[in-house]
């Protein structure tokens, strides 16, 4: 009874979760609409505190792996997972440390998988040369076959018959 | 005949090959942190505010680390399992609670019963961040020396107790 109550509030509490996030997204859309028109009277608020900060978190958050939602960007999850490591970024770059030391920050934690990508290691070789040696097998490949017909049409001599009617044909052809 | 087989045997690669990749699990995602040392931290108990626990607490002492929270539907998946081993007191469990608010965590665990020794909370997932937790729940096994030896993600089983978590804890207290 009491297991059963439990797993209801979660649910209700994911539900209304959901309901908040729909919420906020119709007002961002709300604002994103009518301020063109009150841009008369006011000057536009920015939308964050610092939009060259923003900016900055946007671009290399998109090129992260929230680790949730394995096909959204950091920049794109709305998983509370990319919340979180958004608002660290942001608290770093707020520090001053480069993208390259918050990258590292990251995959010190979380490994080369936030990385969308991939760094050249030995254990990686594969991934980045795989589809060149593919291709330069299968262009190897094809050269190969296709030699190999042309000395096999070269080495296939028309018997006599068929010799003569191919005479045949071409006189017929060269009359009309 | 090798025009037939070959096709056949390239069908056949391919086919182990997508085998092998629809069977792996993408959420197990390979931890950097494993033969690491566990990231410090200095955190409140749950139960008692005013006490804290560091990390360097545990050195000289294989124990393992649960992170859970009461939002979290599938730690109460693992937590009997969690509680029977607390009673054979092979190893200590201590508990990170994720992101979680007091009130509940307490009411959860006086529901469904504390295997914890003790219950540190992280409440702003800093500390999770820095031990790479990306789903809850996750366990961890840190060696004498504060080497993290084992993460386990998602919730613990009968299975993945017996096949190695246990077997890694004798070894590493023997």
């Amino acid at each position: 009874m009491y297991k059963f109550k439990a797993i209801n509030t979660f649910a209700l509490r994911q539900c209304v979760d959901q309901f908040f996030k729909s919420i906020k997204q119709l007002t961002i859309i709300f604002y994103v609409t009518l301020l063109p028109l009150t841009s008369f009277a006011n000057e536009a608020l920015p939308v964050a505190e610092d939009p060259v900060l923003e900016k900055r978190l946007v671009e290399l958050s998109e090129n992260l792996r929230c680790l949730v939602c394995q096909n959204e960007s950091l920049a794109g999850s709305r998983a509370d997972f990319a919340i979180d490591l958004r608002r660290e970024i942001r608290e770093q770059m707020k520090a001053n440390k480069s993208n390259e030391e918050i990258i590292d920050f990251l995959v010190a934690r979380y490994g080369d998988f936030v990385l969308y990508n991939p760094p050249f290691k030995a254990t990686t070789v594969l991934l980045w040369f795989g589809p060149l040696i593919l291709f330069i097998g299968a262009t190897t490949a094809l050269i190969v076959y296709l030699r190999r017909r042309r000395t096999q049409i070269d080495d296939i001599p028309l018997s006599e018959s068929q010799r003569l009617k191919a005479e045949a044909l071409i006189e017929k052809i060269n009359k009309e | 005949m090798i025009r037939f087989l070959l096709p056949l045997a390239v069908f056949v690669v391919l086919v182990v090959f997508l085998g092998i990749g629809l069977t792996l699990n993408p959420r197990q995602v390979p931890s950097p942190l494993i033969d690491k040392p566990a990231p410090v931290f200095q955190l409140h108990h749950l139960h008692d505010p005013d006490k804290t626990m560091m990390s360097k607490d545990n050195l000289g002492k294989v124990w393992m680390l649960n992170v859970w929270a009461s939002w979290c539907v599938a730690c109460r998946d693992e937590h009997p399992l969690l509680v029977q081993l607390a009673k054979t007191g092979i190893v200590p469990i201590y508990g990170l609670n994720y992101k979680d608010e007091r009130d509940t965590a307490l009411q959860w665990l006086k529901q469904y019963g504390d295997p914890y020794t003790v219950s540190i909370v992280d409440s702003d997932g800093k500390v999770g961040i820095d031990y790479g937790v990306y789903g809850v729940p996750e366990t961890y096994i840190i060696d004498k020396q504060g080497i993290i030896r084992h993460k386990h993600i998602g919730p613990v089983t009968v299975k993945s107790l017996e096949d190695k978590i246990l077997p890694l804890i004798r070894e590493l207290q023997g």
